[in-house]
């Protein structure tokens, strides 16, 4: 004791209490002030788990299931759970794979997520498969069957209107459209699938869960309180009747064209073929890619939507609405005639009209019935040069706003993607095409559909539903209605009614008796129904295409335009067959056989001869083989033209005097833009 | 006098037992809640820890009764003798020693497994007493002060040759005793200055540690203002110390890594204090990447645990970073992990004054001796304490580097917690018989 200062233990005492203190300091540091390491926290151990909901299934208006999510088993493998004991034979007895298939694809599913994690090991097992499995689980430790849901269409048909899914690309993902959306998910590609992605995906439910050091889920974070549920897609009922759809596409085979069928009063779409279509079963799971590659290089195009993608002049088809306006600006009446002699000769060029005898132009509804180019290209001019409008652009304006109210020069909005808007020409246009002078020569053959007009089947029936409802129509489309309910916000623009300037009933009535005598006594008499007032128009449309360098005439397009009933129309259809010849042959046969189907739902025994000359006759012209090889290869030199511009940008970017080369790229145009 | 006829578990100090009670019970949940699952099927499972960990904390107390009912002279005799037998045991781990993680500072013996460093420390504690309260031992001269500096060096370098330097540096806290006994003050403030600026210049940004001592310097000039107008001799050696400080960090350590070091040493002296090498050590290759070392993952997960535990904690058993074992070792030296993250600060500041009470309280403990061996023995308790607890609480939350070394009672581990119980208990007997004079 002698040697014990007192302070002394006042010094270790004050160490102890300091050390203590900075430790506290520290804490408080820790705890209170720094925020990041509850971030970092929350980061490392909690995993979101996305809940994917059943997508949404798709109806016909008869309720007939289009398209079903089927399940299907994934053989999934937590490598380092397996025991050494396992029952590696039976396995392999139940995948119908040797021992060495088996350890191949055993160290790739170990090598594709480390040997903690699960992994797919296979893909899609057949039902046999899964159910033996499923059997047998007891005895294969560290395996599991995990349930996944494809797309699977019951029937063969409609492939173009519902679409595909599809793992989104890294382009997408940087879009707003996707913004929610991350690497592997599926989304609609194309069709309704494409069009209805938020209502059919449904709302995710997303979970959290605790993971540990090895990255596996352990358990719910807070129990779960913070995880929200999955609601399922809401599912669609369409318009369209998958019945007459299926006998569409029957008519169509072997054929190239599309055949369009709307009901007037709602716009509602109850067939839409495109030919040549695919099975949409082939575009389901992990075949997608392979199949998709396979029809992409078809050369008749089977992924192409020729219903609202392809343009076509739309030949005599287009004379109602010549008519339409040339009686609503009062240049004719009903009864004004035109004293055809075989052709028009007034513009100096002939222009060649099917009828020679006098008379079959005497008033509008037999130059309806009997088709008289001379007929409409003469009211054509008359409408543009009306003295009222001043000079002949004037007029041409005047009567190009009548086309677009009809629907045309722009896409009608089809809730199906990538639709196409056709063409329609403006003053402009012709301004461009005869720099110095125009007139109402230059412009007359759009009065009978030839021309520079050109229009999609789709925007074609819709025409014909403007005609049908005597002035106004709904916007076609497919969804009638979203689970079940017909006003849902996103069907609102389809409950819209169009009126069509103010032509009055009078100036329809006229016409439709026209199109009336098209099948009683004029070029449609093929359309004639027992009992049913079918008002119709043909159209052969001549037609171009370019080969290499040179362009050659092809055979003509076969069109065919029709409603039925006249005063209570249930139907209206526009059917394009491509090179096949005159309308009244191909197209007119199948739109009539497609109304007698949908109205009578049968097709009487005296026209099954038709129906089998339909489902027989192959139109495929051989020409789109070479058309299509020599498009390829256009296409080709300008991918690798466009290979070319852009190596040599990249090279310049790279190059450190950059700016200098970017002014000479830029001057000579390598850049674009 | 009349308390000596009283049974000796009634004159056992109590807050020392409550407090020690107290910190095992902690342990016990601490260790529980980091191994329990949601989906085990009992609390009471027997190849969980905490269980394992009861049943020493049965054999500790059973151990604590034994010394009770010991003579407290027993403790001074055996003293020599024990520390003879710990010395030769350490120097037998030193070439028996199982291989643990790295270390071989295990002796297996059957089927059971002890660390003689561990419970060294109480031989070393008994012996250091026996010298230094002797009546022949005079500390004032430097011939006895390098024997009582080597009755701590010994197991020091032995420990160290077990490679097991962190325990080893446990053995450093009897210069504290020594300094008690009447070590002159500038051993210890050169010491401690000498490991605070190492430790500072390896951890603190160069700059910034200039910032730090140059402000340092400053505050005390300040505060020693009038003593500085009088005396030159306190000028000049403010002056160099601030001098010494900034030449050791500014341009020795600097120049000698690099130019003297090579690469891999320089990692080496990084590594030990959980630090990665800073850029400018580095060739200009490998300047900027990531180089987390093991013991830099360590601390991070553990800084994550203990910062996200926020004020009042996640909550028992909803500790995400300990329950999902992102913290290694968490349920031995970085069980305080635990504590952090599920109590926050409240809970961690709370376990940090229970540590402090029970350290003053056998500093109190220790002064009222009459005797110099249990008052010595009972400041070799409170130093073992002491540095167990700060250097283990330091490192999990940065402060210090990471040497595995347990945090007292609530750490994981048969021996740690039985040789921290038998130190105690043996304190509580010595302070029993605080009248009898024990030599």
């Amino acid at each position: 004791m002698s040697f014990a200062p007192a302070p002394r233990r006042y010094i270790i005492w004050s160490i102890f209490i300091c050390i203590s203190v900075i430790i506290l300091g520290k804490l408080a540091y820790l705890q209170l002030i720094e925020d990041k390491y509850k971030i970092l926290a929350n980061d490392i151990a909690i995993t979101r788990k996305v809940v994917y909901p059943p997508r949404g299934v798709i109806y016909d208006r008869k309720g007939k299931v289009m398209l079903y999510n089927q399940v299907v088993y994934d053989l999934m493998v937590t490598a380092n759970d397996v025991p050494k004991n396992i029952d590696t034979a039976l396995l392999c007895n139940i995948l119908e794979i040797d021992k060495a298939q088996y350890e191949t694809i055993f160290h790739r599913a170990e090598v594709r997520n480390g040997r903690l994690r699960q992994s797919v090991m296979v893909e899609q097992l057949s039902p046999k498969q899964a159910a033996r499995v499923k059997e047998n689980i007891y005895a294969f430790g560290g395996f599991e069957l995990k349930e996944r849901y494809i797309r699977t269409y019951p029937e063969k048909n409609s492939a173009l209107i519902l679409g595909y899914i599809g793992e989104i690309s890294k382009s997408k993902l940087q879009t707003e459209k996707y913004a929610g959306y991350k690497q592997g998910d599926y989304i609609g590609i194309n069709g309704l699938e494409y069009t209805y992605e938020e209502i059919l995906r449904g709302q995710r439910g997303i979970h959290y869960l605790e993971r540990d050091n090895y990255n596996r889920p352990t358990e719910p974070y807070r129990k779960g309180a913070l995880d929200t549920q999955a609601v399922a897609g809401k599912s669609l009922e369409l318009h369209l009747d998958m019945e007459l759809q299926e006998y569409g596409e029957q008519l169509m085979s072997h054929k190239i064209g599309s055949v369009i069928a709307v009901d007037p009063k709602t716009g509602g779409i109850l067939a839409m073929v495109s030919a040549p279509s695919y099975d949409p079963n082939l575009l389901k799971g992990k075949e997608r890619t392979r199949n998709f590659s396979k029809l992409d290089r078809d050369a008749a195009k089977p992924l192409y939507n020729r219903a609202i993608k392809g343009t076509y002049q739309p030949g005599s088809t287009l004379k109602p609405m010549t008519a339409l306006v040339a009686l609503d600006e009062g240049v004719i009446t009903p009864s004004y005639g035109f004293d055809c002699m075989g052709g028009y000769y007034n513009c100096g060029k002939r222009v060649g009209c099917t009828h020679v005898g006098g008379g079959h132009a005497a008033n509008l509804r037999r130059a309806l019935a009997n088709s008289c180019n001379s007929y409409f290209v003469h009211i054509q001019r008359k409408v543009v040069d009306a003295e009222r409008h001043g000079d002949v652009k004037q007029g041409v304006e005047r009567w190009r706003q009548y086309f677009y109210d009809f629907g045309f020069g722009h896409p009608t909005g089809v809730d199906l993607p990538f639709e196409s808007g056709g063409y329609l020409p403006d003053t402009g246009f012709y301004n461009r095409m005869y720099p110095f002078k125009w007139n109402s020569c230059n412009v007359m053959l759009v009065g009978m559909g030839q021309g520079e007009v050109a229009l999609t089947p789709i925007q074609m029936v819709n025409s014909l539903c403007i005609i049908a409802n005597k002035g106004y129509y709904y916007t076609p489309h497919l969804v009638k209605s979203i689970g079940g309910n017909e006003n849902d916000t996103a069907l609102k623009k389809y409950h819209e009614k169009h009126t069509v300037t103010n032509i009055p009933d009078a100036a329809y009535n006229e016409v439709a008796l026209g199109m009336q005598d098209v099948v009683e006594f004029g070029t449609g008499k093929v359309a004639k129904l027992p009992d049913v007032a079918v008002c119709a128009k043909t159209g052969t449309v001549e037609n171009k295409a370019r080969v290499g360098n040179q362009i050659i005439k092809m055979k003509d397009h076969s069109v065919f335009v029709a409603f039925a009933p006249k005063d209570d129309p249930k139907i209206a259809i526009a059917v394009v067959v491509e090179n096949a010849g005159f309308g009244a042959t191909w197209a007119g046969p199948i739109a009539s056989l497609m109304m007698e189907k949908y109205l009578t739902d049968s097709i009487a025994t005296n026209r099954k001869y038709l129906e089998e000359k339909m489902f027989k006759a192959n139109l495929v012209n051989p020409y789109i083989y070479v058309i299509d090889s020599t498009q390829r290869r256009v296409d080709r030199e300008r991918y690798e033209r466009r290979l070319k511009k852009q190596r040599i940008e990249d090279s310049a970017t790279r190059s450190r005097d950059s700016i200098l080369t970017r002014k000479w790229l830029e001057k000579h145009n390598y850049l674009g833009k | 006098m009349t308390s000596r006829n009283k049974p000796v578990v009634s004159r056992m100090d109590s807050i020392t037992v409550l407090l020690y009670l107290l910190l095992c019970m902690i342990g016990l949940v601490a260790i529980f809640s980091v191994e329990y699952r949601s989906t085990d099927a009992s609390y009471f499972l027997m190849n969980k820890s905490h269980m394992r960990q009861l049943i020493w904390l049965g054999i500790s107390l059973f151990a604590g009764i034994l010394i009770m009912f010991t003579d407290s002279k027993f403790f001074s005799s055996i003293a020599y003798l024990s520390y003879t037998i710990c010395l030769f045991l350490l120097v037998v781990t030193i070439f028996a020693g199982v291989n643990v993680k790295g270390s071989h500072s295990w002796l297996g013996v059957g089927g059971l497994r002890f660390q003689p460093g561990e419970v060294g420390k109480i031989f070393t504690s008994l012996a250091l007493a026996k010298f230094l309260s002797s009546p022949e031992t005079n500390f004032a001269t430097l011939k006895h002060r390098l024997i009582g500096a080597a009755f701590a060096l010994i197991p020091f370098v032995l420990i160290v040759l077990q490679s097991e330097t962190g325990l080893a540096l446990v053995y450093l806290c009897f210069f504290f005793v020594m300094y008690r006994e009447g070590l002159p003050h500038i051993i210890m403030i050169i010491a401690f200055s000498s490991i605070v600026l190492t430790l500072a210049t390896l951890m603190i940004e160069k700059t910034m540690l200039l910032y730090i001592v140059t402000g340092l310097t400053i505050v005390a000039a300040v505060l020693m203002r009038k003593a500085l107008k009088r005396e030159v001799m306190l000028r000049v050696i403010l002056i160099s110390v601030w001098a010494i400080c900034i030449l050791f960090s500014q341009l020795i350590v600097p120049f000698t890594f690099k130019h003297v070091l090579q690469k891999h040493q320089i990692e080496r002296i990084y590594t030990t204090v959980g630090q990665d090498v800073p850029d400018e050590y580095l060739p200009e290759a490998e300047r900027g990447k990531a180089r987390k070392t093991v013991s830099g993952y360590n601390v991070w997960q553990s800084k994550i645990a203990i910062g996200s535990g926020g004020f009042a904690g996640k909550g028992f058993l909803n500790g995400t970073s300990t329950k999902n074992e992102f913290v290694p070792e968490q349920n031995t030296d970085f069980i305080f992990c635990a504590i952090g993250e599920q109590f926050g600060f409240l809970g961690s500041a709370a376990l940090v004054l229970i540590y402090l009470a029970l350290m003053l309280r056998i500093l109190f403990v220790a002064e009222r001796q009459r005797s110099a061996f249990s008052r010595i023995y009972a400041y070799c308790v409170a130093s073992i304490l002491f540095m167990h607890f700060a250097i283990n609480i330091s490192m999990t939350i940065g402060l210090a580097p990471v040497i595995g070394i347990t945090l007292p009672l609530l750490s994981y581990g048969g021996t740690s917690l039985l040789s921290f119980s038998i130190l105690i208990f043996i304190l509580l007997r010595l302070d029993a018989d605080r009248q009898v004079m024990i030599r």
